[in-house]
């Protein structure tokens, strides 16, 4: 059967070229479309600048794009990990006292329909002018729901026959957590973390639209875009991409050496 | 001493509730050191719940049950017992070994005792080389001798067993039931054994218990006198196919008493 393995990486990293050969060769077509479409109809760059422009703005500016992405990143990150620590902490206790699970349940579905992020704009109040808890603490609150939601679930769902056959070996409390809820939430977790990554780059991002500090790669985007530095704009954009992507694939790998292991991963919720 | 002794045991779920279910009425059931009883019956006749009570997973209505001479919550506690259920109900975050390791971990065993038995149990039932394997990479029939080897891990002198092989084909069924019949043999286990199918329930077992549903009751007990090293010629042997007849009459009988179609959920295969 390790024979069996081996053969079947060598498949799999050759099946990986021929999964990215397609992509690639659309994306070097779609920019050729793109840069044409802008000489042939002499686009205004305030309408829709080139991709060489955008490239040459790319390049000039890469360093003050850097720290923007340093900026808007690191809020993303802080915000990702406070929220997913209080979101696995606020699980068990959901867990643990039946009460709060009721009440919470509720909240979780009306945060659902409520478009959470108008937030920022009180807790841009609440601070100083330069500070950056405001984005902080609402990438904090939107990944907070997201992993309370997801792992709440994964230490809920524990097979029947596990608790069955745990209580049979006369086990504790403390050891059902062990043996059997707590490995059956980590890759619920790791689902909620490919779900709460990305959403918190987009949160960092547009939190910086409702005003505080302009050095982050969203407030970089509106300021260009406002003196007609519109191909600087889209090279910010470049950058915003290039953040988001980082934090998807950490958090796809993440949730893949544990899908390896197991075979299967379970569907996550979002809020 | 018996090795299961239930004694006017009763069990009613949703006791004074509209939904009430009278589940068990008046059973007694004694089970001998080294037998292997079948618990047989249509759906709703109580033999899941009956495996259930004497594992103390539930508590009974009414009535006590004696496990290996004590109460049947001591011997939960102190683990004389294995059980193994229709799914193999295997951790899968754990590998093969790890799996079987568990119910010993629980027991305090130290991790090269535990190991060795792992080993032990995976040469009973012959699948050694698959240790380091995880669930995912096993057939469902290989999964369900893992199960077995993990509640005999502990080696218990009671095996209770849920329809074990209720979800394998038919050639990994009696491929099962053989080795079952090895392993218990070479072990010298006691086993419990719930089952919807006539065939399986007489080639195991030393006795088949039939019940019947509504409320669930033990209607009667067939000893099967196939001897013991049975083999695949006693699927072909006319006493086997004498006791199967019994059996079925045993469960007409369940049925023309009640008139009620609830056969539906007896195998005949």
């Amino acid at each position: 059967m390790s024979a069996t393995l081996g053969h079947r990486s060598d498949g799999r990293s050759r099946r990986l070229l021929d999964a990215l050969v397609a992509p690639a060769v659309f994306g070097i077509g779609f920019l050729l479309v793109w840069e044409f479409t802008v000489q042939a109809f002499d686009l205004k760059p305030y309408f829709l600048p080139a991709p060489s422009a955008i490239s040459h703005a790319f390049v000039d500016n890469f360093n003050l794009i850097k720290d923007a992405a340093f900026v808007s990143g690191k809020n993303a990150l802080v915000g990702l990990i406070a929220g997913t620590l209080l979101g696995i902490g606020a699980a068990f206790l959901l867990m643990r006292f039946r009460i709060l699970n009721e009440l919470a349940t509720p909240m979780a579905v009306a945060l659902n329909a409520i478009p959470i992020i108008v937030l920022v704009s009180l807790f841009v109040n609440m601070y100083p002018a330069t500070s950056e808890m405001p984005r902080r603490l609402m990438v904090t609150l939107i990944v907070f729901f997201i992993v309370l939601v997801n792992v709440a679930k994964g230490l809920r769902q524990v097979n029947p026959i596990h608790v069955e056959l745990l209580r049979s070996y006369a086990a504790s409390p403390v050891q059902l957590l062990r043996k059997a809820r707590i490995p059956n939430a980590v890759p619920y977790l790791f689902t909620a973390l490919k779900i709460a990554a990305p959403t918190s780059v987009i949160t960092a991002f547009v939190a910086e639209y409702f005003g505080g500090n302009q050095n982050g790669l969203g407030s970089r985007i509106t300021s260009n875009m406002s003196i007609a530095k519109n191909a600087v704009a889209w090279a910010y954009v470049v950058g915003a991409c290039a953040v988001g992507l980082t934090f998807y694939l950490v958090s796809v790998a993440l949730e893949s050496i544990t899908t390896h292991r197991r075979g299967s991963s379970p569907g996550g919720d979002s809020t | 001493m018996n090795a299961v002794k239930v004694n006017a045991v009763s069990k009613v779920f949703n006791q004074g509730r509209p939904n009430q279910v009278d589940a068990l009425i008046d059973i007694d059931l004694v089970v001998e050191p080294g037998e292997f009883v079948s618990l047989i019956g249509p759906s709703g006749c109580g033999k899941s719940t009956l495996l259930r009570l004497i594992a103390h997973l539930i508590e009974p209505t009414s009535g006590d049950i004696a496990v290996n001479g004590k109460p049947a919550s001591q011997a939960r506690l102190d683990q004389d017992y294995g059980m193994a259920f229709q799914q193999a109900g295997l951790f899968e975050w754990r590998t093969v070994e790890k799996n079987i390791e568990l119910p010993l971990e629980l027991k305090g065993w130290d991790k090269s005792r535990r190991r060795a038995r792992a080993q032990e149990m995976l040469e009973l039932v012959k699948l050694p080389e698959f240790a380091r394997h995880m669930p995912w990479q096993l057939s469902g029939g290989m999964q369900q001798r893992i199960a077995i080897a993990r509640a005999l891990a502990a080696h218990p002198e009671l095996l209770l067993m849920d329809e074990p092989f209720g979800a394998l084909d038919e050639m990994t069924r009696e491929h099962m039931q053989a080795e079952l019949l090895r392993i218990c043999g070479a072990t010298e286990t006691t086993v419990v054994f719930v089952t919807h199918s006539i065939p399986e329930a007489v080639y195991l077992s030393d006795r088949v218990v039939v019940m019947s549903p509504r409320p669930g009751r033990i209607t009667d007990v067939i000893d099967v006198d196939l001897g013991r090293g049975r083999n695949e010629d006693t699927r072909e042997d006319t006493s086997y196919y004498a006791t199967i007849t019994q059996v079925r009459e045993a469960l007409r009988k369940v049925e023309s008493s009640r008139s009620n179609p609830d056969l539906a959920g007896i195998e005949d295969r």
